[in-house]
């Protein structure tokens, strides 16, 4: 049993890391979309 | 003349199924009566006591004279989830097609809380494996916490758990009991003080050319990342995609409205085949049953200490019950948090944040799923 807790513990740290690590990156992806969809618009207002 | 086949099946009932009988009513009572979950847990209810009759010719029976006679929910099962998993996949295109990510594309930071309130998948497969169940059967026990019915059946039957029956009775009956279970985590780990806190609603504008290439680009990251998740993935933005192009709206609706209902319709009996009694009738479903209102707790408590770690360094407050906000179950957990902070203060709105962060969870969950499967893959 002491094996299966160290793994499952294993799996909670690689699991949470991983899925911060994608939400993360997703997060920014989305800031710099919305940063040029931003940006783009303003030049549009401008013009 | 011989009669005794009348009472045949009455006197072949065992004990183990007449307690089906009445978890099957439980069920429908629950879904009527409470309005717990209706579209799942009536056909499960119902499915159970089909499934649960002597001799059932819903299930394959070797008949004496005549072979094997196949039924339609064994059928249905080894088709459906068993061969394939297709019935908890396509349920994804209807439930993408019903996401409008608006909210969460417009306030980005939101995304964290999804992946913090999947604390409590990981917390559960620990305790799962601490209470003797193995490795596989853990990891499919915590998933409950994805607060994701489809999820919970898919990830089960991908690691060929004995307890899909009881898994999916789990994570649907906790869904249904957000309004219950989350109050009474939130306020575990919040101040009054806490609860009150006010935030500003100021969105960031959201393209249609951004909604149309998130579901891509995310699709593509988590693929790339967790394979094992492109599946739920693929198919949940690939609904939101026919949502959002905007050239293919008889299909959206069709995936809104006339898929998920079927898949729905067929999904909840067809799972009840994992509820014969000889399966589910013992010790284990209780502790599952146990399990998985730990991770609904833990989900909670997760997302609320996400919130409190990043007040430490921002100047303005997040109202800490966003994070719990940040499960799957959509959109329930949204006002079950702003319903807590109306109750503490009546002009507290953080409804939009809450289904932002809720949202969230949708992805996170179905990134946990595939997550999940990768890992526990990796260490048999």
């Amino acid at each position: 049993m002491m094996e299966n807790f160290l793994i499952a513990l294993q799996i909670m740290v690689k699991g949470m890391v991983g899925i911060f690590v994608v939400i993360a990156i997703l997060t920014l992806i989305v800031m710099l979309m919305g940063r040029i969809s931003g940006s783009g618009k303003k030049e549009d207002e401008q013009s | 003349m011989d009669l005794q086949f009348l009472w045949e099946g009455l006197l072949a009932i065992t004990w183990q199924q007449a307690v089906m009988y009445v978890v099957g009513i439980v069920l429908i009572y629950l879904a009527i009566k409470k309005g717990y979950e209706p579209a799942l847990l009536l056909p499960m209810g119902f499915g159970a006591i089909l499934v649960n009759l002597p001799m059932s010719g819903v299930i394959n029976q070797q008949m004496e004279g005549i072979g094997v006679v196949n039924g339609i929910i064994e059928w249905l099962f080894n088709v459906g989830i068993e061969a394939s998993e297709a019935l908890p996949i396509l349920l994804f295109i209807g439930i993408g097609a019903m996401i409008d990510f608006g909210p969460l594309l417009s306030m980005p930071s939101m995304f964290l809380f999804g992946a913090g309130a999947q604390f409590g998948i990981f917390f559960a497969i620990c305790v799962a494996v601490l209470l003797g169940f193995d490795i596989k059967d853990a990891a499919s026990i915590g998933i409950i916490g994805a607060a994701d019915g489809p999820t919970s059946i898919l990830v089960s039957q991908v690691l060929h758990s004995n307890y899909v029956g009881p898994i999916a009775v789990a994570a649907y009956s906790y869904m249904a009991l957000v309004p219950i279970v989350q109050p009474f985590a939130i306020r575990l780990v919040t101040t009054k003080k806490e609860r009150r806190i006010h935030m500003d609603y100021k969105p960031g504008t959201v393209s249609q050319r951004m909604k149309i290439a998130f579901p891509i680009i995310a699709t593509f990251l988590v693929g790339l990342i967790s394979p094992q998740s492109v599946a739920l993935v693929g198919f949940l933005m690939f609904g939101n995609l026919l949502r959002e192009c905007g050239v293919l709206g008889n299909l959206s609706d069709t995936a809104q409205n006339t898929l998920a209902n079927l898949i729905t319709l067929i999904l909840g009996i067809t799972i009840s085949f994992s509820m014969r009694a000889d399966a589910f009738v013992n010790l284990d479903t209780l502790l599952i049953m146990f399990i998985g209102l730990i991770a609904f707790v833990f989900d909670s408590i997760g997302g609320v200490l996400l919130a409190k770690f990043m007040n430490l360094f921002r100047r303005k407050k997040i109202n800490p019950m966003i994070g719990a906000a940040g499960i799957s179950a959509f959109p329930m957990s949204a006002r079950v948090v702003q319903k807590m902070a109306m109750e503490e203060d009546p002009t507290n709105v953080i409804l939009m944040h809450a289904i932002g962060a809720n949202v969230s969870g949708q992805i996170a969950s179905v990134i946990a799923g595939g997550l999940v499967i990768s890992l526990v893959a990796a260490y048999l």
